[in-house]
């Protein structure tokens, strides 16, 4: 460990940690209700990778998500209003409605429509970093994957092309240890599954705890900096665990209760890093307090507009099949 | 006006598209080799000496290799890797460029069709408008004695597919003119290219001559316009790419034995000009379509049904269609001439239909 941040910064880090966690658990509770259309897969325990990530991200800087991808939009800069309004299906939400809760983007704070077929977003991304190279422009994308993406075709056409061509991107392999209900282990060879295959690219990787957000932020900054520089592309591949199932149905039956209990309560990122924050005395427990509840009014308000915001007009079903000037 | 083979025409529209708009670059296998073919049809053959590729020369000792130059390089010769190639079209698209991409056999569109189906199509309208995609992803198509893999007629799999543009240019104009056309439009479009009408130097048995005459300045073709490639007052044929050359053959026989045809070739199938098909059978009451793709599901099916559901008072008879059996495309050329509509099927056919 380096430099321990400033304090703004890893206030900064923290709020966004917390507003996903709060997010995710306010969107889990609507479901409860049933209020909620359609299905859910929640990042909940995975808010230290999203977060370290991007907090150092341009705004100008893309980001490519998956189906899991509400951590993301929001540490990239989408409102909760609008996340939870494309929750809801309503005219307001980041997609007008049309997106859903695997396809949540705003691309005008670099936020692409996050790609529900696993390992789609890889060779996009790449198309992207080519673009920002061929326009001479100094951004960056960063793409994130999880574990089961890394035994897809469009992975290793991917990374063979990223690594060929030296293209400005940082792929990120969220490894939670399950490719929905299938551990890893039964998949792949690899104890890790993405940055063990990237050295046959040419492709620098690291293994990173994912769910310690300064070690995640940290690796981030040295492969942000390489793609930015021109150094080509760089895999990470953090360590970590998703809180609940895969999707809304599933009780996690395959997962033994040892290792929920490491990782959900000894090694949750949100309240780790809080842990953190206050043994290094940049913060108290009323401060911190204070923010939180904060965040959980502006998730409340967030829900209580969404729900009483209008659905689209139904002609809008209709579209934007092709580009319609504005 | 030039005298230009098809390919020459796509190689002119693409060459001038990217002088014209730095965002234009080409990409495929092969693409672009000193030595090399340009493709499998010589279309993009020495557009890396005007723009930059990334190429392994011939040196006094052996050869030198210049990887790719990713921003300043607008030639791009990749690996054979369809999934990466379709995903760099539509992630280099979105964020402003405008690729168009060399498949080689149209029949590798099945290997990447999740980034055309699920993503190409899709981003414009998941994001509600937020993101364009102008890419354009050339398929080359058709039947020339190579087998089943590398021969189909691909065009009905895509027009079923909201959020794809679907053309097959057929002539040297239409070929420069929709081709240009493609590359300025902000959404994909698949252009499919029959290996026979190429004219290129590359000599396919069966060939046809597409030579033909395109004017030296810009111009465009806008999709939805079918051409009325010969007017007649008994029948209307609707046929696209090989088989409206070969419905002109048959119609030349016919003429002669007092049948007179119509023949339109639809040029772009989505968006589909019914407007045309339908002010020519209001005037011959007949229609036959004909197409080199197989009979179950062919765009001929689609325009069948139209014509039942919106013009039937003015068919006078049943439509009739021509099309490969629904069997893979077979290797021996006996085989895949028999498959194929002929001009004796489509005169035989024309006959028959003369006479209810």
């Amino acid at each position: 460990m380096s430099v321990f941040p400033p304090k703004e910064k890893a206030l900064g880090m923290y709020k966004t940690m917390y507003k996903i966690r709060k997010y995710e658990e306010s969107i889990y509770y609507l479901f409860l209700e049933g209020i909620m259309p359609g299905t859910i897969h929640q990042s909940t325990g995975e808010e230290a990778s999203a977060v370290g990530m991007l907090y150092d991200l341009r705004k100008d800087d893309w980001m490519a998500s998956t189906h899991r991808p509400a951590g993301h939009d929001i540490a990239k800069g989408i409102s909760v209003k609008a996340m939870m309004c494309e929750m809801f299906g309503k005219a307001e939400g980041c997609c007008g409605g049309k997106g859903g809760a695997m396809h949540t983007g705003d691309i005008s704070v670099g936020a692409m429509v996050a790609n529900a077929i696993v390992g789609g977003n890889l060779p996009i991304a790449a198309g992207v970093a080519a673009a920002f190279k061929m326009q001479k422009k100094d951004n960056v994308v960063v793409c994130f994957f999880g574990d089961g993406a890394s035994n897809e075709g469009s992975y290793h056409e991917t990374m063979n092309a990223a690594g060929l061509w030296g293209l400005p991107v940082v792929y990120v392999c969220e490894n939670n240890l399950y490719s929905a209900n299938t551990s890893i282990k039964l998949t792949c060879c690899q104890e890790n599954v993405a940055a063990d295959r990237a050295a046959v690219y040419g492709i620098p990787s690291e293994v990173v705890d994912g769910n310690d957000v300064l070690a995640v932020n940290e690796a981030a900054a040295r492969a942000i900096a390489r793609a930015r520089a021109g150094e080509g592309p760089t895999i990470l591949e953090l360590k970590t665990y998703r809180h609940g199932g895969h999707s809304r149905n599933d009780a996690c039956g395959y997962r033994s209760k040892d290792e929920e209990k490491y990782w959900i309560q000894d090694r949750d990122p949100v309240k780790n890093f809080r842990k953190v924050l206050l043994e290094k005395l940049v913060v108290t427990d009323s401060e911190l307090k204070a923010i939180e509840e904060e965040i959980e009014q502006e998730i409340d308000e967030a829900v209580e507009y969404a729900k009483n915001a209008p659905f689209p007009d139904n002609e809008s079903a209709l579209k934007n099949v092709f580009w319609e000037e504005k | 006006m030039a005298v230009m083979s098809v390919a020459d025409a796509y190689r002119s529209a693409i060459a001038e598209e990217m002088r014209a708009d730095p965002a234009v670059y080409c990409l495929g296998e092969d693409e672009d080799i000193p030595g090399g073919m340009g493709g499998a049809f010589t279309v993009t053959k020495g557009l890396g000496d005007e723009f930059g590729a990334n190429v392994r020369v011939p040196t006094k000792h052996g050869f030198e290799t210049k990887g790719l130059d990713i921003a300043n390089d607008r030639v791009i010769n990749t690996p054979i890797s369809e999934i990466l190639l379709a995903g760099m079209c539509v992630g280099s698209a979105m964020a402003g460029m405008r690729p168009v991409a060399d498949l080689q056999y149209g029949d590798f569109l099945f290997c990447m069709m999740d980034q055309l189906v699920n993503q190409a199509a899709k981003m414009c309208y998941m994001s509600n408008g937020q993101v364009k995609i102008p890419m354009v992803m050339r398929a080359p198509c058709g039947a020339t004695n190579r087998g089943a893999q590398h021969a189909q007629s691909l065009e009905s799999y895509f027009i079923h597919v909201p959020g794809l543009k679907v053309i097959c240019p057929s002539t040297a104009f239409d070929a420069k003119g929709m081709m240009k056309q493609a590359i300025r439009d902000n959404n994909p479009v698949l252009v499919f290219e029959h290996k026979l009408l190429y004219g290129g130097k590359r000599k396919e048995a069966g060939q046809l001559s597409a030579l033909g005459e395109v004017p030296e300045m810009d111009y465009t073709i806008e999709f939805g316009k079918a051409a009325v490639r010969r007017e007649g007052r008994d029948i209307t044929i609707v046929a696209n790419m090989l088989m409206w050359y070969k419905a002109m053959q048959a119609a030349e026989e016919l003429e002669k034995e007092g049948i007179s045809c119509e023949i339109i070739d639809p040029r772009s199938l989505v968006p589909f000009d019914y407007d045309t098909v339908t002010a020519s059978v209001e005037k011959t009451g007949k229609l036959m379509i004909v197409h080199e793709d197989h009979y179950t599901g062919g765009w001929g099916a689609q325009l069948a049904s139209y014509m039942a559901e919106h013009a039937i008072q003015l068919l006078d008879a049943p439509v009739v269609r021509i099309a490969a059996p629904d069997c893979p495309i077979p290797f021996s050329p006996v085989l895949e001439n028999y498959v194929i509509p002929s001009k004796e099927r489509i005169a035989d056919a024309a006959r028959r239909l003369a006479k209810l």
